[in-house]
């Protein structure tokens, strides 16, 4: 697509062309008040070489030789040039969602790839060609629960990513979505005993992540089972998707919606991330979303296609199943490259890798005087640990020590300011381990 | 073509009075509009429904389509059949692949809709639109 200015003698055949004389007299009917008069507030134009100056000083701003135990949402994980290789590619790199979908059957074959794949990771029949990010994936799944229940109420977990939850609510607001959040226990699982019959028999779903917020791994078979008892579904989201090569797939979940960035796509300010949404068959028309599938030509040779797009926008308008198309094609493109090169059991391994090194963390923190865990449940790669002091202290002496502390979990829990989740991948060596916590031993020995 | 005792509406519906019940579905011109039916969503057993607005979809390989109600009441019964094989309405239309039983507001009502004859010739008049 090429971007071309108009020029004055453009506009103003332009305007000839619909019998205004000036822009002004197009604009006549915008009321006086409301028309901007001044220039708009911004800096000057620059040069190309001081852009490039420009965005090189910002790239510097990078912690550049950092080790890191952030995660909450976003994770470090080793990944090839080569699936940066092949997403530069012209034919990829320049394609949005097809929508005379056929013609591109390059584009289509990756979609069917990414979603076939996404359905062996998740346990799950059907997955989409893939959404925005983890939580509007997971505000998505949870309108697919509402229009599948016909019910307006959903129970969702506090130990759900605390903003995925906002994503969730400012969807709701306007759309008579009611929304109650539930506790959880000293295990860190969502609090099974606040799941009243009652409740359960007026909600659409139950909404849980797992491994959770708190890095804790719910128990989704029984909370499948207490959520059909009573007609509702069950929502499970994943911001971990690394987990997957070793934590059962969540197979008795209604609808898997997940973020995809922990498969191959850099950790990056803003994203864009990959989204994921999967499902039982039988809820396919409730999926938002393109959906690629297989079939056969006239010929009988193997092709693909866009399948079940009368639910879509630009075919029912209004009435469409989501507004919500558009997905990140060329990210699940780079997760469908990442998957293909590590295979089945390169993914185990990566997941073993984090689970060991996780357990290697918390076992050298627990040794710390005053540091202990803050949940008892089973854990992946993150974990929460509760310090004697605060962990903003903390994490800024840490920074000193070129480390990027544990997320403080004070912000969205008010009652945990002491406690923070820790997250090892395979990225992270013994010895960077080692450095953390001899370094967090060193601060909580400084006296106040 | 179209059974003389059905009621039948400017958007393709038809409608059989047996007493306080209507039989609805859609005719056999709409089916043939729609082509290969893969799909019909309709609303549960105990849902209200007025004349005139939309109540479920039939969805074929081209599109979607909205099905207005040709009657007000109370829908009694989904036609199991077409959850299964929907193609049941380009088969056969007008009698077992009906859509919804409703217990009628008015039995009246449907007596201000087009019969079978106005139907006839309002389906002729469309066709040679095209």
């Amino acid at each position: 697509m090429r971007y071309l200015p108009k020029s004055p003698a453009e506009r103003q055949e332009m305007l000839a062309a619909i019998g205004a004389k000036s822009i002004d007299e197009l604009f006549k009917s915008i009321p006086e008040k409301f028309r901007l008069r001044d220039p708009l507030a911004l800096p000057g134009p620059l040069s190309e070489s001081e852009i490039i100056q420009y965005f090189k000083a910002r790239a510097d701003e990078n912690a550049r030789g950092y080790t890191s135990f952030l995660g909450a949402g976003v994770y470090s994980h080793l990944r090839s040039v080569v699936a940066d290789a092949i997403i530069q590619r012209g034919e990829f790199l320049t394609s949005y969602t097809p929508y005379q979908a056929e013609f591109a059957q390059g584009t289509l074959t990756a979609i069917f790839e990414f979603q076939t794949l996404m359905c062996q990771l998740t346990g799950q029949e059907v997955a989409n060609a893939s959404m925005y990010d983890g939580s509007t994936a997971l505000t998505e799944a949870v309108l697919m629960a509402e229009r599948l229940t016909d019910r307006d109420y959903v129970l969702v977990a506090r130990s759900v990513h605390p903003e995925y939850r906002q994503v969730l609510h400012t969807y709701a607001k306007n759309l008579g979505l009611k929304v109650e959040e539930i506790g959880f226990t000293p295990s860190g699982q969502i609090d099974r005993a606040a799941l009243t019959p009652e409740k359960l028999s007026r909600a659409a779903a139950i909404v849980v992540q797992s491994p959770n917020f708190f890095g804790v791994l719910e128990d989704l078979p029984a909370l499948a089972q207490a959520a059909h008892a009573s007609g509702a579904l069950l929502v499970d989201t994943i911001t971990e998707a690394v987990s997957l090569g070793i934590v059962r797939p969540p197979a008795e979940a209604d609808i898997v919606a997940m973020e995809g960035q922990a498969l191959g796509i850099p950790p990056s300010y803003g994203g864009p991330y990959v989204g994921v949404i999967a499902t039982r068959e039988k809820f396919v028309r409730q999926m938002p979303g393109r959906l690629a599938g297989e079939t056969k030509d006239a010929e009988g040779n193997r092709g693909f296609v866009l399948t079940l797009a009368t639910r879509e926008q630009h075919i029912r308008r209004e009435k469409a199943t989501s507004n919500i198309c558009t997905n990140e094609a060329l990210y699940a493109l780079a997760a469908t490259i990442h998957l293909c090169l590590i295979g089945k059991e390169g993914i185990r391994e990566q997941a073993l890798q984090n689970l060991a090194k996780a357990r290697f963390a918390q076992t050298e923190l627990e040794k710390i005087p005053g540091v202990r865990r803050t949940f008892s449940g089973r854990t992946f790669n993150e974990f929460t640990v509760e310090f004697p002091r605060s962990v903003k202290l903390i994490n800024h002496e840490l920074l000193k020590e070129k480390i990027v502390g544990p997320y403080s979990l004070g912000m969205y829990y008010p009652q945990l300011t002491k406690n923070a989740v820790v997250c090892v991948t395979e990225t992270t060596s013994r010895a960077e381990i080692e450095r953390f916590a001899a370094a967090v031993r060193k601060i909580l020995e400084k006296p106040l | 073509m179209y059974p003389a005792d059905y009621r039948y509406t400017k958007q393709h519906e038809w409608v059989k009075v047996d007493g306080e019940v209507g039989i609805v579905g859609i005719t056999h011109y709409a089916q043939q509009e729609l082509g290969d039916v893969v799909f019909v969503d309709m609303p549960k057993p105990g849902t209200k429904i007025k004349l005139g607005t939309s109540f479920g979809t039939v969805e074929s390989v081209k599109a979607v389509s909205e099905i207005f109600s040709p009657v007000s009441g109370e829908i009694l019964e989904t036609n199991g059949l077409l959850s299964d094989a929907p193609e049941k309405i380009n088969a056969d239309p007008h009698v077992t692949a009906w859509l919804i039983k409703v217990k009628l507001d008015d039995p009246k009502e449907a007596a201000s809709l087009m019969d079978a004859v106005a139907y006839q010739s309002y389906v002729e008049a469309a066709a040679k639109d095209h």
